[in-house]
């Protein structure tokens, strides 16, 4: 990073604004590149799009800002700590379940039944687990603090004895896929294969006005924003050093004095909280949910947007949510046959060839021109060196 | 009565999950890598009894056919994997995951275009289609013979592993590899071996499988979870670990199933593994190091 301030200072462009006391702050880390990036982000989500895109393809973003929640949460669990979690599935379906029960159950009428219910008949009245949903502060607080708790419960009994790497990646896609079989057991009370649909009452709004469902797309966008200043704040501090730390040198970190396992707990924790926000995003503007959604296949699914972003960065992850996405659901309406191998192929070509995602691709090309004969992938930035500065600062 | 029913049920279930776990712990073991890719391979080694089945009429002989004609390719496409890709990835374990992720997505839709999307039918030679009565006890012929398979491949691979100068390679590799390294023996070709072993096996249990019921393109991934997790609970590469643990699997899934139904007792059977290993973290049995981690 400082050779990369040295090439700017030299740089005949660059360095003229780097001269410039007031332009070239912007380029350097810090509050004022902090403020800035979030004021264009902002823009973009607010102003920008709204404008340029039509109903349809604004509610589509949604819909990836939904999934880019999602992202941030691995980009801090997986990038930053290591655990490569196929199972942000379960976490995004307990947030979505959760949004959608309560939206169900609002749009009931007062005494009767959700409609599924009555149609499949299974129950008399309403189970005890949906009564507390129909309450608004009970199932937005569940949002978070289920996914939250039953990530810490697991986390803290599998990482106190030691259980990382692979074996967590393994069970984390068990529970993914327990989940999910779970679900679609209990037709009668969760909706089954078809999951809970027609969701058309947000807190009152008629979602399937045009209008209500710009104000949703408007709320997650915003959610976003706060996600990735809650990831960033984790991420540049000591606790985001000590999770880095973590990843990189296990028995160290141990050895120091810190307890490894709980560094480890508390980061996948955030990670499913983030999950079930994206989840309950997912739900208010799609109006849907079902159990493939949150299944073993979209839960890896949620990995590729973070690697081809660039795993251990800050936006790397939630851009790279949202451009996949975007070009899968192009690729998929040009190409449907192909998307599969499309999608195949960036599993392959991204984390083979370029680990550190499309963020370290400056940097890749930089290794492969100087030195043919080493052809070893760059290395992921362990840390930024903003993050240093910052902590120090 | 019912009970002696879900476990044979079970053991059934469990000698196929062993079938499929025992090419993933020997990858897993030796190399670290997390072969994803395995129920497709596995997808693979069904198609072959189908294709086998389109050349000649004779069931019986199609299914013995079958058999080394999809360990060889399975085999050969694990193999053309680990030296185009896996290779590089020996470093990074958790990347391999994602890696053989991505070629699991290519090959389903690869068998998806060459052999459509609609699931294929195969027919058993006749001996396999009765049930073999013991007592007041029935059990399906096609069952029992899987059964067999796991068990006589689980012999032939320990018997190799024991007393032909590959198995002695192998776990050479296996226990000290820069030791191995030094001392002679060419660990990258032991690999490419291992390798092709394990992804042959995989053929295997594809052929076993198409005795239980129909093939499509998304078989495979019914079962790999599954078998994963009796690697985990196995103890990585260890051969005993993985047979013990794929049977108790599978027979506890069988039994709680029959007291709860299937969709609890995935759940449930996933809170005993989590409990398990609390007790025991690196699985039944682990190999004894002083390294840490």
């Amino acid at each position: 990073m400082n050779a990369t301030l040295e090439k700017i200072k030299t740089h005949p462009l660059l360095g003229k604004l780097q001269a410039n006391p007031y332009l070239g702050r912007l380029f350097r880390p810090g509050p004022i590149r902090t403020f800035s990036g979030f004021l264009a982000g902002g823009v973009l989500l607010f102003l920008v799009a709204p404008v340029v895109l039509s109903q349809f393809r604004l509610e589509l973003l949604g819909k990836y800002l939904a999934f880019a929640i999602v992202a941030s949460g691995i980009g801090l669990a997986w990038g930053r700590g290591g655990l490569l979690t196929l199972g942000q599935g379960v976490f995004f379906g307990i947030g979505a379940y959760a949004m959608a029960m309560h939206l169900k159950l609002s749009q009931t009428p007062e005494g009767q039944l959700p409609d599924f219910m009555q149609l499949y008949g299974e129950v008399e009245k309403l189970p005890g687990y949906w009564v507390p949903f129909q309450y608004a502060w009970f199932a937005i607080p569940a949002i978070v603090i289920f996914p939250a708790l039953i990530a810490y419960l697991l986390g803290a009994m599998i990482f106190r004895r030691g259980v990382r790497g692979a074996y967590f990646a393994i069970l984390s896609q068990a529970l993914a896929a327990a989940l999910a079989i779970f679900i679609v057991g209990q037709q009668g009370t969760t909706g089954g294969t078809n999951g809970l649909t027609n969701l058309n009452n947000f807190f009152g709004y008629d979602l399937d006005d045009p209008v209500n469902r710009k104000m949703v797309y408007f709320i997650i966008a915003g959610i976003l924003l706060g996600v990735i200043a809650i990831t960033r704040q984790l991420m540049f501090s000591r606790y985001g050093e000590l999770l880095v730390a973590t990843r990189d040198a296990y028995q160290r970190v141990r050895f120091l004095g810190y307890n490894p396992a709980r560094v480890l707990t508390v980061a996948f924790a955030v990670s499913a909280a983030m999950a079930g926000l994206g989840g309950a995003a997912f739900v208010s503007i799609v109006g849907a949910i079902n159990p493939a959604s949150i299944d073993v296949v979209p839960s890896i699914a949620f990995i590729i947007g973070v690697a081809v972003g660039g795993r251990s960065t800050l936006l790397g992850p939630v851009l790279g949510a949202v451009g996949v996405a975007w070009f899968g659901t192009a690729a998929s309406e040009a190409y449907p046959d192909s998307w599969q191998y499309i999608q195949g192929g960036m599993f392959i070509l991204v984390v083979a060839f370029l680990p550190g995602g499309l963020a370290t691709l400056p940097a890749a090309f930089r290794a492969i021109k100087g030195k043919w004969d080493d052809r070893k992938p760059p290395e992921i930035p362990s840390m930024g060196s903003g993050a240093i500065q910052e902590a120090s600062a | 009565m019912i009970v002696v029913n879900q476990l044979f049920t079970g053991i059934s279930f469990g000698s196929l999950l062993l079938l499929i776990a025992l090419g993933l712990t020997l990858i897993f073991g030796q190399m670290n890598v997390i072969n994803m890719a395995q129920g497709e391979l596995f997808m693979f080694g069904a198609y072959t009894v189908y294709v086998l089945q389109l050349f000649m009429t004779s069931a019986g002989l199609s299914l013995f056919l079958a058999l080394p004609v999809a360990f060889v390719v399975s085999g050969l496409i694990g193999l053309a994997m680990e030296v185009l890709l896996i290779r590089r990835l020996y470093e990074r374990p958790l990347d391999t995951l994602l890696v053989t992720w991505g070629v699991a997505l290519v090959l389903q839709q690869l068998a998806r275009n060459i052999f459509g999307a609609t699931n294929k039918q195969t027919s058993a030679p006749e001996w396999l289609t009765g049930a073999v009565t013991v007592g007041e006890f029935s059990f399906p012929a096609s069952r029992l013979f899987i059964l067999a398979l796991a068990l006589g491949s689980v012999v032939v691979l320990s018997l190799t592993f024991k007393f032909t100068p590959l198995g002695r390679r192998i776990r050479a590799v296996v226990q000290n590899r820069r030791l191995a390294a030094t001392s002679g023996i060419p660990t990258s070709r032991v690999d490419r071996t291992t390798f092709f072993i394990g992804c042959g096996l995989a053929g295997i249990a594809g052929v076993a499988l198409t005795l239980l019921g129909a093939i499509g393109p998304t078989m495979g991934q019914s079962y790999i979870v599954d078998a994963f997790l009796v690697v985990v609970v196995g103890g990585i590469g260890q051969l005993k670990g993985t047979v013990i643990m794929a049977f108790a699997i599978g027979m506890a899934s069988a039994l709680i199933e029959y007291q709860v139904g299937p969709s609890l007792a995935k759940v449930l059977v996933f809170i005993g593994i989590v409990i398990f290993l609390q007790w025991r973290p690196q699985g039944l049995f682990s190999q004894q190091t002083r390294s840490l981690a």
